[in-house]
């Protein structure tokens, strides 16, 4: 609903929604900033915005006291994997749900959404006892399945008001046309479907990425992604500002990158698919 | 082959009953129109046959086996949907040679399959364009096309003509006349276009509620209705019915004569000219005609009444069509 | 465009993703719900046995329950009604024609992509550290005493902290949905003589519910949940002041390695959970049709 207005009313507002902005993205950027510090920089009084000495020094300590690539690695595995799993199995179902709809389908929606509200916290023993019992316990496979349930509902759910909008008459006619349900599915629905898809693969990545509670409970080293990795860095509290910023940028820089170069699906994804 | 026989086919959704039974023999061949008000159940009709609805009870025959419980993929037919159902994201070749592909044919044999078909419909140039490059005509070729290549048992088209303007609509129309006299398969046609359906059928089934009214040539129907619906839904401008007095004379509850059935000049009855419409090749007068109430009459282009006028009317005697109390016609 | 052969397809695929959820919900469920009547702590293990209703009473009259309850729907409350105020606050003026709308939207999305242990993180060490944080700094600027936010204000940190991670969230959805409002109806408005509140009140507002339906739905489903910014930042405390149902729990199962009352704790919150959920779908679930 963008409207014609006034310059002196456009630089007005502008300025007002890039100061707004700046004070919403201010504390990742003083915390990027800060990883460039020293570390006597980081906790100067009063405050430098930008130090005198940028180093780099902060990022080669921790890259030298952690096993970084391994934590990344795991990260990428695991929030890709559950995210992938995740659409292999709502795809299926979200197509049942948008094109043979029944009377309760909307309750199931409902039901699965409702899942999630249940508090990890509730159900954290059984399922790290389970885990341990299953020989799921820090291991990769067992955080994808982990995440994939976690996600699988929201999931779902966008792909189905995605699906939504996809006229059933072209899988009539595909069906028309000789296609199995396989061949629907695979050649007609998801190629149309894809711009709806790919942001419902990125939200999910980050949300997986981004995920800290299984992934801290679930693991102990050999799974552990970056969760796990900035979990262990701010428990020894202390004057390590500048260390403790690098470790957090290089945490969540992949993240912010990916967003950034994919905001368009990211925008339409973040908004879960419900509002146009 | 293209042999469909419908045995008391009934449809359901819930408890609302939207086809009541219908038997139906469509031949090998035929073009037939399935016409009648919006809502009577003719895409449900057309959907039964196509297999994307299933049928409530009875049976569905093609070439004499049974094809009630047969998928859609698995009948042997194609179908054209009104708003075309082209897959937008392949090219204009991929979505004609789809079905080939879903036959498991060859690349080559595709091509050459794809190739003939968009010569016959005029869309060589277009074959790497996308749905949405193409206009509302073209986007129509297409969905035929992909109809065409899979050299189906029986076309199944459902107002397909609808979404395009008067001018491409007789232009499209001439076409799939055409393209049936050189495949001389079975074509069922759904509309609600009166002028469709008497040009193109061979054969019309007119549907009223999820019943058939009557079946026939477009000019069996035309001619001799069955009963009050046809009589009233067949023709155009519509047929005037006329009860009481006047019907009684003919010993009928009902007569019925059609705008073009009744002479100007001189003639048994008398009225008030109401309206006069002047198209240049005819005119549509409606008259108030004495004692029998208001009519509507189609004269020649050069007649000259207007609001008004007083003017009697002759309807020719064996033009006439008499109903008794159900409705159905006396002959 | 269903047959019985698409219905029967149709229920065969939504199939695993029923009974992978339900499997996921129910034995876990069962398992803490089994656990929640049983005396079980790690510490001894040997006296393991069966106690009826003892760890639900331990739990209920546990003076932290209530309060623990009540910093729940706090939390939840509060970071909804900041977000969605703020939140639509900030899209009616990003969505003025502004100067580098594109780059504005990648700054105010940023934070969601913090994870919350980072975020947490930022937020007590960069700004809330009484000493060494940016907050401290100013304070002392305008020669004030630091404010002690985390000792002070433990829940109201929380809640600020939470707020600033999910404002992104709100803010483009309402955008989104402020952006497909068209502006000719707001300039029919405007020549009936609408002032700017009117418009807000009898047209943006009423075409923004279904937008802050789903932020409310989907935010409730995140925070109801929310325990990493309170692990990180105040452990709960001080004392109890922070302490969430899900905290709680944790602190039972984890520091007490009391299995059986963290187990009774986890059924409550399940149950407070679907009380939630129950509303919340009766509420406003209707809003996400059409
Ligand atoms: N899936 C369905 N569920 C319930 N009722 C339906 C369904 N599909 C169609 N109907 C009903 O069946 C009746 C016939 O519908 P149908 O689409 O066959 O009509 P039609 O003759 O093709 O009409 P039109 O000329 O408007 O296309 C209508 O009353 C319609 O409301
Ligand atoms: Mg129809």
């Amino acid at each position: 609903m963008a409207r014609a207005s006034s310059p002196r009313r456009m630089i007005l507002t502008t300025l007002a929604a890039w100061g707004v902005a700046l004070l919403i993205f201010f504390p990742v950027l003083w915390m990027i900033l800060t990883s460039f510090k020293t570390e006597a920089s980081a906790v100067a009084n009063p405050p430098e915005l930008l130090s005198a000495s940028w180093t780099l020094e902060n990022y080669a300590e921790v890259w030298a006291r952690s096993d970084y690539p391994r934590f990344f690695w795991n990260s990428v595995v695991i929030s890709i994997g559950s995210t992938l799993l995740g659409l292999a199995v709502a795809i299926p179902a979200a197509w049942a749900m948008a094109f043979v709809p029944g009377k309760r389908t909307k309750d199931l929606l409902m039901w699965m959404l409702s899942t999630k509200m249940m508090p990890a916290v509730a159900v954290m023993i059984p399922i790290y006892l389970l885990f341990q019992r299953l020989g799921l316990f820090d291991t990769k496979t067992g955080l994808i399945l982990a995440l994939m349930l976690m996600n699988l509902p929201i999931i779902t759910w966008m792909l189905y008001t995605y699906f939504k909008e996809i006229p059933g008459e072209i899988l009539e006619a595909a069906r028309m046309d000789g296609a199995g349900l396989r061949s629907e599915i695979l050649y007609v629905l998801t190629p149309m479907a894809l711009p709806g898809i790919a942001s419902t693969l990125l939200l999910n990545v980050i949300l997986a990425w981004n995920e800290a509670f299984w992934t801290i409970t679930l693991t102990t080293t050999k799974a552990a992604p970056l969760s796990a990795f900035i979990a262990s860095f701010s428990a020894p509290q202390g004057l390590f500002y500048a260390k403790l910023s690098a470790a957090s940028t290089m945490a969540i820089a992949p993240i912010l990158i990916l967003g950034w170069f994919s905001q368009k699906q990211l925008v339409r994804g973040l908004t879960f698919g419900a509002v146009k | 082959m293209g042999q469909i026989t419908l045995k008391s086919v009934r449809k359901s959704f819930g408890d609302v009953h939207v086809i009541p039974g219908v038997d139906l023999e469509i031949r090998d061949g035929e073009f037939v129109v399935f016409v009648g008000p919006s809502g009577c159940g003719k895409s449900t009709l057309l959907r039964l046959i196509a297999g994307l609805e299933d049928t409530t009870a009875g049976q569905i025959l093609i070439d004499g086996k049974d094809a009630t419980d047969l998928p859609p993929a698995r009948r042997g037919l194609a179908m054209v949907f009104q708003s075309y159902a082209l897959y937008p994201h392949m090219t204009v070749r991929k979505n004609i040679a789809f079905p080939l592909k879903m036959a498991g044919l060859s690349e080559a044999e595709q091509a050459k399959k794809v190739e003939a078909a968009a010569k016959v419909l005029n869309l060589t140039a277009y074959l790497d364009r996308r749905p949405g490059q193409l206009s509302g005509g073209q986007r129509q070729r297409v969905a035929i096309g992909r109809a065409i290549v899979r050299e189906p048992a029986a076309f199944l088209f459902d107002e397909p003509l609808s979404n395009l303007d008067a001018a491409l609509r007789v232009t499209m129309r001439q076409e799939i006349s055409e393209l049936h006299q050189a495949l001389k398969t079975t074509m069922i046609y759904v509309t609600h276009d009166q002028v469709e359906a008497m040009t193109m059928a061979d054969k019309i089934v007119v549907l009223n509620a999820g019943r058939i009214e009557q079946v026939g040539s477009p000019l069996d129907l035309y001619h001799f209705p069955d009963n009050l619906f046809v009589a009233g839904f067949i023709g155009s401008p519509k047929m005037n019915l006329i009860e009481g007095a006047e019907a009684a004379r003919h010993n009928a509850r009902t007569i019925g004569i059609r705008p073009e059935h009744i002479g100007v000049g001189s003639g048994p009855w008398e009225g008030t000219v109401q309206l006069s419409e002047h198209l240049g090749s005819d005119s549509f007068v409606k008259v108030q005609v004495d004692g029998i109430g208001v009519l509507n009459v189609r004269a020649g282009g050069e007649i000259g009444v207007h609001h008004g006028d007083r003017i009697r009317l002759n309807p020719e005697p064996d033009k006439i069509h008499r109903f008794d109390a159900d409705g159905k016609a006396i002959r | 465009m269903s047959t019985h052969s698409t219905r029967l397809a149709a229920r065969l695929m939504v199939a695993p993703s029923v009974i992978l959820l339900f499997v996921w919900m129910i034995v876990p469920l069962a398992m803490t719900l089994y656990y929640s009547f049983r005396f079980y702590r790690l510490l001894t293990p040997d006296r393991t046995r069966w106690t009826s209703f003892d760890n639900y009473t331990w739990f209920l009259n546990s003076p932290d329950f209530w309060l623990a309850i009540f910093n729940t729907l706090a939390l939840v409350g509060g970071v909804l009604v900041i977000t969605v105020v703020l939140g639509t606050l900030i899209a009616l003026l990003i969505d003025q024609p502004v100067k580098g709308q594109g780059v504005l939207r990648i700054l105010v999305i940023a934070p969601f992509f913090v994870m919350p242990p980072v975020a947490a993180s930022i937020w007590e060490n960069l700004f809330m550290h009484p000493q060494n944080g940016l907050f401290a700094a100013f304070a002392r600027g305008f020669g004030a005493q630091p404010i002690l936010f985390l000792e002070n204000y433990p829940m109201l940190s929380v809640i600020g902290i939470v707020s600033w991670e999910w404002l992104p969230f709100a803010t483009l959805i309402l955008l989104t949905a402020l952006q497909s409002l068209s502006s000719e109806q707001l300039e029919a408005a405007e020549m009936d003589g609408a002032g700017a509140v009117s418009r807000f009140r009898h047209i943006i507002l009423p075409h923004l519910t279904r937008a802050i339906t789903v932020v409310i739905l989907i935010q409730t489903i995140f925070l109801l949940g929310i325990f990493g910014e309170i692990f990180t930042t105040t452990q709960g405390g001080p004392g109890s002041a922070s302490t969430t149902l899900p905290y709680m729990i944790f602190k039972q199962a984890i520091a007490a390695k009391d299995i059986g009352r963290a187990a009774a704790g986890g059924i409550i919150a399940v149950i407070l959970a679907n009380i939630v959920a129950y509303f919340l779908m009766r509420g406003i679930g209707k809003n996400l049709d059409a």
